[in-house]
């Protein structure tokens, strides 16, 4: 704000001045920020000492493009986005939105059904692993198990850093079970989600006095323990090492997708045999149980006890003396939420057909957690957008292999996903605050449902 | 007994580090009330400081005596992580103060995870050893007390001394109790709130820098994931003592320090941070706002 007022007063030339002096302490400060880090760097010799090497032109080009990026985002950019503003604030707002953005949610729905066939119809049957597999799948995941989250931060309010442990308890109860009794994935996936659901609550008793942060940091905590306990109890989970040979999910049992199965599901149509039958059929798998959750996500809001979330997430005092059991409403927020991180577990755990504590770091409950709030919390297509931007986003830097062209043949991009994955999520937060979806639609309305903004509802305290 | 002391001292030497860095998180949180999630890379940030500047000063100056070589590395780290500190809080906190609860924290988080991933990618993925600079152990009465642990300790001692003075001495220490309790009122008594809070956030860095130094200095050794484990023990230390009380940081730390410690003594050392975390948990259940928190009285 203070640069703002500043600027309408140091109009016409003195501008480039004040830029100019912007982008030169822009410039200091990044030199004094990263002449450690990037002008120097610590390497190994031969004879396994750490030495320094020096790396001072690119030093220089970091803090010629700070001192240039400031001075333009002074100098041009911000006249610019204020002169814009004020043009968008002047037209009166459009009243009708267009076909696309009304039914953007059917639209999304069928071109994920048809999604698998469009890659193969591109990039043939081989072609098309990459892009239903690494890319389809991925993002899927994250949707699946941000919406679960949502459940939990987005309609109760209850802020949890550690919900990739009930993942985890999806992914060991498929793993493990399947592997001891040799049970299906059709029997172990609900039960999963059961096991899930029963640590919800295991985790909601204890915590269900505490608050905000304090919720936070024993949340993560929880998280926290189920992995030690993943990698330490190793008669069982096999430790760092993780349980491999996770038998493959059958289509309901009827065609299987071993390749020496008898029934198996290329030979039983005369296709040629190819593991993109597989993950085609996960794909769908996976789209399934996401469109379930965000089915049961949108049922339960318009029944009492979505709508007791809601209320809990605005005002707890309030809800209590009007003698709602928050009690019960916060079990069941946490249960439900967990079933649904179960089920994604033990799709994971087929998919993978390997689970390891590696995969169930607070890293990824922080993702997911980035995902509900970048969405806009509580908007499941918001939230959908959010996992296809920052999961899609990233997992796409490890096809640019045009960057090694313009830097250098040594230059791998995935190495640089999770910085820029960090990056991303402080640029759109500071861009967008209220997430992608910033709009509320209510379940409880007055004669005519009128969308509100959502920086008029309230976040949870809870 | 004497094995019992020995785990003490160990605790304690471990407890000063944790103490520093969960002071950081506290006056954070204290003052504007957000978790700095990135604060524990911080601390990591400010370890590396340390080790570049060392192999710096060794490579120029061969022979430098130890203390000038210490006082000048943690001087290094201190600098570089406060301009750190102070360059994320003026980037990704300030534009969302006033935002909704949750912003902040996932701007810290993605910050959190910039910072480690520009660590590995200018400094490389490997551990980073560095040759002990202290080594001699004195024995006291059967307890072996290594010169670094007697530094450790008597430096988080003056520091925390130094820190006590200025919040409760200076005008600057009073600005921030201030804004602490009212950031409007502050704000209209003249107080440039802004700045005050600034200071908190290059305060804070200051002290974790000073623990990263000191925990490379300890272990020997430092990774570009070291900022997580150690971030989240001296998280649950703040929250342990009560989230946004100064004492409560210091005995937090201390107390996860000792409790890790000694579990590693008596019981497994695989379990040291179940441990950890159980007595947290069950420490917030009985007492749901840390051990010198004070209750938040909710008003209607």
């Amino acid at each position: 704000m203070a640069n703002m007022s500043n600027m309408s007063e140091r109009a016409g030339g003195s501008l480039t001045a004040w830029a100019l002096r912007e982008g030169f302490y822009a410039g200091a400060v990044s030199l004094g920020l990263f002449v450690l880090f990037v002008g120097l760097e610590t390497t190994q010799n031969i004879r396994n000492e750490l030495v320094l090497n020096r790396r001072l032109g690119l030093l220089g080009i970091f803090v010629i493009v700070a001192a240039v990026g400031r001075f333009l985002t002074v100098a041009y950019l911000r006249p610019w986005a204020a002169a814009r503003k004020a043009a968008a604030a002047a037209k009166p707002a459009e009243g009708e939105e267009g076909f696309s953005k009304r039914n953007f949610s059917k639209i999304a729905i069928v071109f994920l059904l048809l999604y698998p066939l469009i890659a193969i119809s591109i990039f043939g049957v081989q072609g098309s692993l990459k892009w239903v597999d690494n890319l389809g799948i991925q993002i899927l995941i994250y949707v699946m198990l941000a919406w679960g989250l949502n459940i939990v931060v987005g309609l109760a309010g209850l802020l949890d850093l550690g919900y990739v442990a009930f993942y985890a308890v999806g992914a060991y109860s498929y793993a493990l079970l399947s592997q001891h009794f040799g049970l299906s994935f059709w029997v172990l996936l609900p039960l999963a989600g059961i096991l899930a659901a029963f640590w919800g609550m295991i985790l909601g008793f204890p915590v269900l006095r505490l608050k905000g942060d304090y919720l936070a940091i024993v949340t993560l905590a929880f998280g926290e323990i189920i992995r030690l306990v993943l990698i330490n109890w190793t008669e069982v989970t096999k430790g760092t090492f993780g349980v491999s040979g996770i038998p493959k999910v059958s289509v309901f049992g009827i065609w299987s997708f071993d390749v020496s199965a008898a029934n198996n599901f290329a030979k039983a149509f005369g296709l040629p045999m190819s593991s993109a039958y597989y993950k085609i059929f996960l794909f769908y798998l996976i789209l399934a149980l996401a469109l379930l959750t965000a089915y049961v996500t949108i049922r339960l809001r318009r029944m009492p006890i979505g709508r007791t979330w809601e209320a809990m997430r605005e005002d707890e005092i309030a809800c209590r003396s009007l003698g709602i059991n928050t009690v019960t409403t916060k079990l069941t927020a946490f249960s439900i939420g967990a079933m649904f991180g179960g089920f994604a577990g033990s799709f994971f755990a087929v998919r993978q057909g390997f689970v390891s504590p590696e995969s169930f770091v607070f890293l990824e409950s922080a993702i997911i957690l980035a995902i509900v709030v970048l969405g806009g919390m509580g908007s499941l297509v918001g939230i959908a957008v959010a996992a296809v931007v920052m999961i899609g986003g990233t997992e796409l830097l490890r096809e640019m292999q045009f960057l090694k062209r313009v830097f250098g043949p040594d230059f791998t991009p995935e190495l640089y996903r999770m910085l820029i994955f960090g990056l991303a999520m402080v640029v759109v937060m500071v861009w967008k605050p209220r997430g992608f979806v910033g709009s509320r639609e209510p379940t409880a309305f007055l004669r005519e449902r009128k969308v509100v903004s959502g920086s008029f509802t309230k976040e949870g305290h809870g | 007994m004497e094995y019992f002391i020995q785990q003490l001292v160990n605790g304690l030497t471990l407890g000063s580090i944790y103490s520093l860095i969960a002071i950081g998180y506290t006056m954070v949180y204290g003052i504007i009330g957000m978790i700095n999630f990135a604060h524990g890379d911080i601390f990591m940030l400010g370890g590396f400081a340390a080790l570049i500047t060392f192999l710096m000063l060794t490579s120029v100056f061969v022979g430098l005596p130890v203390v000038i070589l210490v006082l000048i590395m943690i001087a290094a780290a201190m600098l570089t992580a406060s301009l750190w500190n102070w360059t994320i809080e003026k980037v990704a906190y300030r534009p969302l103060r006033g935002s909704f609860r949750l912003a902040p924290l996932i701007t810290a988080i993605g910050m959190s995870i910039a910072i480690s991933n520009f660590i590995q990618v200018t400094q490389g993925p490997r551990n980073k050893p560095i040759p002990p600079l202290v080594s001699s152990v004195y024995n006291i009465f059967g307890i072996a007390i290594s010169l670094k642990q007697l530094i450790i300790m008597l430096l988080t001692v003056i520091l925390l001394a130094t820190f006590w003075y200025i919040v409760n001495k200076t005008s600057l220490g009073r600005a921030q109790r201030a804004t602490e309790q009212d950031r409007k009122m502050a704000a209209l008594l003249g107080i440039d709130v802004d700045r005050t809070i600034s200071v908190t956030f290059i305060m804070g860095a200051g002290l974790a820098a000073v623990a990263g130094t000191m925990y490379l200095m300890y272990y020997g050794v430092t990774v570009f994931t070291d900022g997580f484990i150690p971030g989240v023990k001296a998280f649950t230390a703040a929250v342990l003592g009560g989230i946004g009380s100064l004492p409560g940081a210091v005995l937090g730390g201390l107390l996860i320090g000792l409790i890790e410690s000694l579990w590693s003594a008596y019981f497994t050392i695989d379990y040291k941070d179940v441990a950890t975390f159980s007595i947290l948990a069950i420490v917030l259940i009985f007492k749901p706002s840390g051990i010198l928190g004070r209750p938040e009285v909710e008003k209607v």
